[in-house]
Parts: C-alpha cells; structure tokens; sequence
C-alpha cells in the first residue's frame, strides 16, 4: 500500500465504503484515521510523481504530484481531519460517507494532472457535498441543495465542453497554463469562475452554505472554492481581468455582509471577500502574488473553517442562527467565544495571526506592480473585513444584548477542533516561515518589519473605533429578521415571475389549439365512418369506376418510367 | 431582561464598568498607535501613505462608509425573512401533494441526527 503512486484520494474512497458498513465506534475510529493514514502517506510522496495510463487514445494523468497541488494536498488533509473530528459526534450514514467522498474528490482534483480527470472530480465534488445540504432534511435545505447541484454540475458541464475544445485544438489535455486566449479558454475560464464564486456567479454560496448541517457547512467550506482557487492558480496566473474581478469580489460582499442576520450567511460572503483576495494574487501573477493567493487560501481554510465551526456549534447547542435572535452568549459559551475570536482575529489579518503573514503579501505584489488602485481598495475591504466578520460576528453571537439564551459549552469533539485549528491559526501567524517553505515559490519575503505592522495594527484599531463610535450613535443598523436580494432574485423570483405566466399562457394555446385540431380529426372521422344512406362509405360505388382507376394508375406507371 | 432576576450571576459584562474599561482600553490603543508613527518611520510605497495618520484615517472613514452605504442598501434590497420560502415551499407542496395523491408516499423521518 506505501507506494507512492497510490493516488491520495484512494484512501478517502475507501474509508467512505469502510464508513459506509460499519457503525457506532469502528466507524468514528475509521473517520478519524482515514485523514491521518493518507496524510502520512502523502508525507512520504516526492515532488514528481505521477501516476499515467492510456484510457481511448488519452494519456489519463490521475496523479501528478508538484509543489502547488502538495500545497492543497496538504491542507485539504488537515482540514479534513478537522472536519471529522468535528461533526464526529454526529450519528447520520449520509453525512460522514459523503464528507469523506467529498473530500477526497476535492483531493482528487488536485492532484489531476490532466483536464479529463480534473472533470471527474469537478462533478463528484458536486454530487458528493450536494447530500450535507439536503442532510438538513428541511424542506429549505431540500429546494437550496436543488439549486446548488443544478449550478454546480453547470458549471462541470461547460468545463466539459471547454475541454472538448481545448482538446482538439492543442491535441492534449495536459492539465497546465491556459491563459484566456479562445473559446476553449474562456468557456474553462467560466466552469472555474462559477466554483470560484465569481461576482454575478457567486450566488450559489452565500444561497447554499448557510442551509446546511452544522457540520456539513464546515466541509463546504474548505473544499469546492478552494479547488477552483487552486484550478485558477494553475491554469490562469498572470490574467489581467482576474485582478479586476478579484477586487470586486473583495469589496461587494462586504456591504451585504454589514446587513446580512444569518450569521453563517454573514461568513459566506465574507468567503467571497477572502477568495477576492486570491484572485487579484493569481491575476497579479508574479511569484510572491501566486504564494499570496496559495498560501491565503491555505490559511482561509483555517480561519474561515474555525469561524464555521463556532458559528456551527452556537447553532447546534441554540438552534439559533439569526444574530437578531443570538446574544449574550458569551456567559455560557466563553471558549466557543475565544476560539470564535481567535478565528476572527486571523480573517482579520491581526499581526500574529495566520490572516496578516498571507494577505499582506498579495497586498504587496498589488503595490509593487503598479496596482495601486488595486491596493487602495483591497485595504478598504481589509478594514472591511474586520468590521463584518471580525466584530459582527462574535459581537452580535457572544455580546451585544442577552438574548437570554443559557446553554452550555457545544460537545468535547466540536471544541478539540475548534482548538485544533485555532492553534494553527496562532502558530502560523508566529511562526510563518513553516507555512512559506511549503509555497510553490521562494520568494524570501517577511511579513514582520516595522512598518507592516504598525500600519496593519492602525487600520484595524481604527476600524474597531469606527465600530464603536457608530455603535454609541446608534448609527449600526441593528440585526433585523430579514432576506436581502441578491443575485438570485433573478432566478428565483424574476424568472418564475415571468416564465409561469408565459408558460401558462403557453400551455393553455398549446391545449386550445390541440383540441381544435382534435375536434376537426374526429369530425372528419366521424363523417367517414359514419354508417347511414349518405355516409362516405355507405355509398354504393360503381365497379366501372374501379377499371377507370387503374387505368389512371398504370398510366402514371407508364409516365414515370420514362425518366 | 426577563432573565435577569437577582439571583442569576452576574457576568462580565453585566457590570457597566466593565465594558467602560474596554472602550477606553481601546481609546489609549488608538491613541499610542497614532503617536507611535512619530517613533518608527513608515516605508512609503504609495502617494497616499504620505499623509500623516493615513492608515487611521482610512480605516476610520472607510468602515463609517461601509456601514452608512450598507444601511442605505437595506431600504431596497430587504424583504421579509419568509420572502422567498412563502412561493418556493408552496410550490414544492403542490408538487408533493400531486404526487402523493398518486403513489402512497413512505412516511420518512425528520430531524436533523438520524442514524440510518
């Protein structure tokens, strides 16, 4: 079993069938180890390996191994672990077999060396985390999981298409750079865009991750946006238009995530914002961008999954979500609360936290490469982000007012990793150099000098004084029970709006002018069949006529074989 | 609050002083940060950054924005929180009722745990 060619989601799949027979116990004992036993082994997995057959006159690369996809293979490990552990005291087959087909396709795709496998695994990925939607079993979860499978295999759908082109223009399906330069290019550009949460693509997200599980919405967190990020870096670093689309993705979502009440919707957009980050890096292009946007996204993982994972606990112990309905919960929650804010500190980019030593190296590439505009507002959504989900949200779960709620600390497996990944928060901000060794570049950057500090620490300082001064004016909109529109208001009220009258429309003339036609058919009919004096073929018709005829017959015969 | 009777605990923040004692935390924090851009000399790499107390500033005025522009938003983009559930849930009802009129429907089980 410890070759190294062994493709490291092999295991995953395995446990997943393992999990799938067994219970109670063996069965936890088998989530937990499945991790760890392939992450071992993927320890033990040179740069350069690969794993090739020929499958119909392709050469099907199903495990490619290079500095950037080990990146991914490694983080996808931890956080798959850290899933595990923590929906480990979940009691539901569908759950845990689908967490961890989940995430060995999302490991899959990364190691996918050529756009075939790649597709494979784009699918699955879609398939296997549609189920901890619906594993909800409301009917909300149900209708949001629908509209989450059909967007998600669109968009494997157009990457298939995309590929077909790609194929046979270049005569290869080498999984490398692209670059947007036909259709081929642009129709894979989109499939990856859609996954990646593009601005007006992005609304499966925030429609879909907030109606899962407690649990089920800390694997979607880590796993199908961060192999489009990773799909991105590979095939299209260097895209110009990707800086523009990155920097729009950092700065809208931040404004619906100010008025937003669901607080696990709160975080959804503020994943958008995070994965804007990345996106202007892989667009910047140079080596220290691309190691910023891996390297943000290795750490987005960590923080944006602890954030998820405190957001689910408070869910799980209050069956309350809606920071109009939290409040106070600091009082019976308060390590739920410190490891909430240990996440919220890191998404903030503090000094000392994972979020500072990778954000700041895309936010240098922008400046050094002429991108200041880029810069200016990539630091607007910064202070942004502090605002929305480093105060709003363990603000209006753990404080503002006493919602009255007294509960109690969430069970032992949720706050072991919670911890976990809290630690790696804090160690990866003190100590950077472990997470830098592993990027794809060596770039020697160093995130601690004076001046990075000292401006980071102002910005956010007086972000949080901002807080306070419009919160003491009264001038913070208060938490409302309330839906905003977004982007899919177009397809979810718009469209039907128009398309169930025009149908309807459509289908009464449809049935008008079949029944029409239908009365006219059996009126005809009816006459010939009629059986009375007058009826067609109750007339009494001569034979001589018969002879004429046959006579016109073999005549037109005669006619015809002339030509 | 109904729950705060007198023989509830009291918790850290229930205390007034308490919470007084953050925000001036936070107030002296804000105040050294500016005064400590007299000490260290900031690397300048933008035409902006020249400003003195351009990073408070930014952040400062860049959040009231955020929030104010944010606020402004809600009076177009909210609705109910049932908006949507109102039209899709009656709908997937009517489905379901079709449905099940025909082909007896299994009872399922509900709820969010289930071992199956």
């Amino acid at each position: 079993m410890w070759m190294p060619e062994l493709p490291a989601f092999v295991p995953f799949f395995i446990g997943a069938l393992l999990a799938l027979i067994t219970s109670g116990k063996v069965r936890q004992a088998i989530l937990l180890i499945t991790p760890v036993v392939s992450g071992l082994h993927l320890l033990t997995v040179p740069v350069g390996t690969v794993l090739s057959f020929d499958f119909l006159n392709f050469q099907l690369q199903l495990f490619e191994v290079d500095k950037l996809s080990l990146l991914f293979g490694y983080i996808f490990h931890i956080a798959a672990f850290i899933c595990m552990l923590f929906a480990l005291h979940v009691k539901d087959t569908l759950q845990q077999v689908s967490g961890l087909l989940y995430a060995g396709s999302a490991i899959g795709a990364v190691f996918a060396g050529d756009l075939i496998t790649l597709f494979i695994f784009w699918e699955l990925l879609a398939v296997t985390s549609v189920f901890l939607i619906w594993a909800r079993r409301t009917e909300r979860s149900y209708i949001a999981g629908l509209r989450y499978l059909i967007i998600q295999v669109l968009s494997g759908v157009i990457l298939l298409v995309g590929i077909i082109f790609y194929a046979h223009k270049h005569q290869s399906i080498d999984f490398q750079f692209i670059g947007l330069t036909d259709t081929a290019s642009w129709l894979i550009f989109i499939a990856f865009g859609i996954k990646c949460a593009f601005p007006m693509l992005h609304n499966w997200l925030t429609d879909a991750y907030p109606e899962a599980t407690p649990t089920g919405t800390v694997f979607l967190s880590a796993f199908t946006t961060k192999v489009a990020v990773y799909a991105l870096a590979r095939a299209y670093p260097g895209t110009e238009l990707l800086i523009y689309i990155g920097v729009i993705m950092a700065c809208f979502p931040i404004f619906f995530a100010v008025i937003e009440n669901d607080l696990r919707r709160v975080l959804a957009y503020s994943m958008i914002n995070q994965i804007g980050f990345m996106v202007v890096g892989i667009g910047i292009g140079t080596a220290l961008a691309v190691n910023g946007a891996v390297s943000h996204a290795f750490n987005d993982i960590l923080f944006k999954g602890l954030l998820f994972m405190s957001m689910g606990a408070v869910l799980h112990m209050t069956g309350k979500i809606d920071g109009s309905r939290l409040g106070g919960l600091y009082k019976t929650m308060p390590k739920t609360a410190i490891l909430c804010m240990v996440g919220a500190a890191s998404i903030s980019a503090f000094p000392l936290f994972s979020g500072f030593v990778s954000k700041s190296m895309v936010m240098s590439a922008a400046l050094n490469n002429g991108y200041g505009w880029a810069w200016a507002l990539l630091l607007f959504s910064a202070a942004g982000v502090f605002h929305h989900a480093g105060i709003k949200i363990p603000y209006f779960a753990f404080f503002a007012h006493d919602s009255g709620i007294r509960t109690s600390e969430p069970p032992k497996n949720m706050l072991l990793a919670m911890s976990i990944a809290a630690v790696l928060c804090i160690a990866i901000g003190v100590y950077p150099q472990a997470l830098y060794s592993l990027l794809p570049f060596d770039t020697g950057y160093n995130p601690y000098d004076a001046t990075h500090v000292l401006t980071q620490t102002q910005l956010l300082f007086f972000s949080a004084l901002a807080f306070v001064w419009l919160n003491l004016r009264n001038m913070y909109p208060p938490e409302l029970p309330s839906v905003n529109l977004d982007i899919d208001w177009f397809y979810r009220r718009l469209f039907p709006a128009i398309l169930t009258p025009f149908f309807s429309a459509f289908w009464a003339t449809d049935r008008a002018v079949r029944r029409w036609f239908m009365r006219g058919v059996n009126g005809v009919l009816g006459m010939i069949a009629r059986h009375e004096p007058d009826g067609i073929l109750s007339r009494t018709q001569l034979s001589g006529s018969m002879v004429v005829w046959v006579t016109i017959l073999l005549a037109g015969y005669l006619i015809l074989s002339f030509w | 609050m109904a729950n705060n009777n007198n023989d509830e605990k009291k918790y850290l923040f229930d205390k007034p002083k308490n919470v007084k004692r953050l925000l001036y935390g936070l107030y002296t924090c804000c105040f050294i940060l500016v005064l400590l851009e007299f000490v260290i000399h900031r690397h300048i790499y933008h035409s902006w950054e020249e400003l003195f107390g351009f990073y408070p500033i930014y952040g400062f005025i860049g959040c009231v924005l955020l929030v104010l522009i944010a606020k402004w938003m809600r009076t177009f983009l909210m609705r109910d929180e049932d908006y949507y559930d109102k039209l899709e849930q009656k709908q997937h009802q009517l489905k379901k009722d079709a449905e099940s009129s025909n082909v007896q429907v299994k009872e399922t089980k509900g709820g969010d745990d289930v071992d199956a």
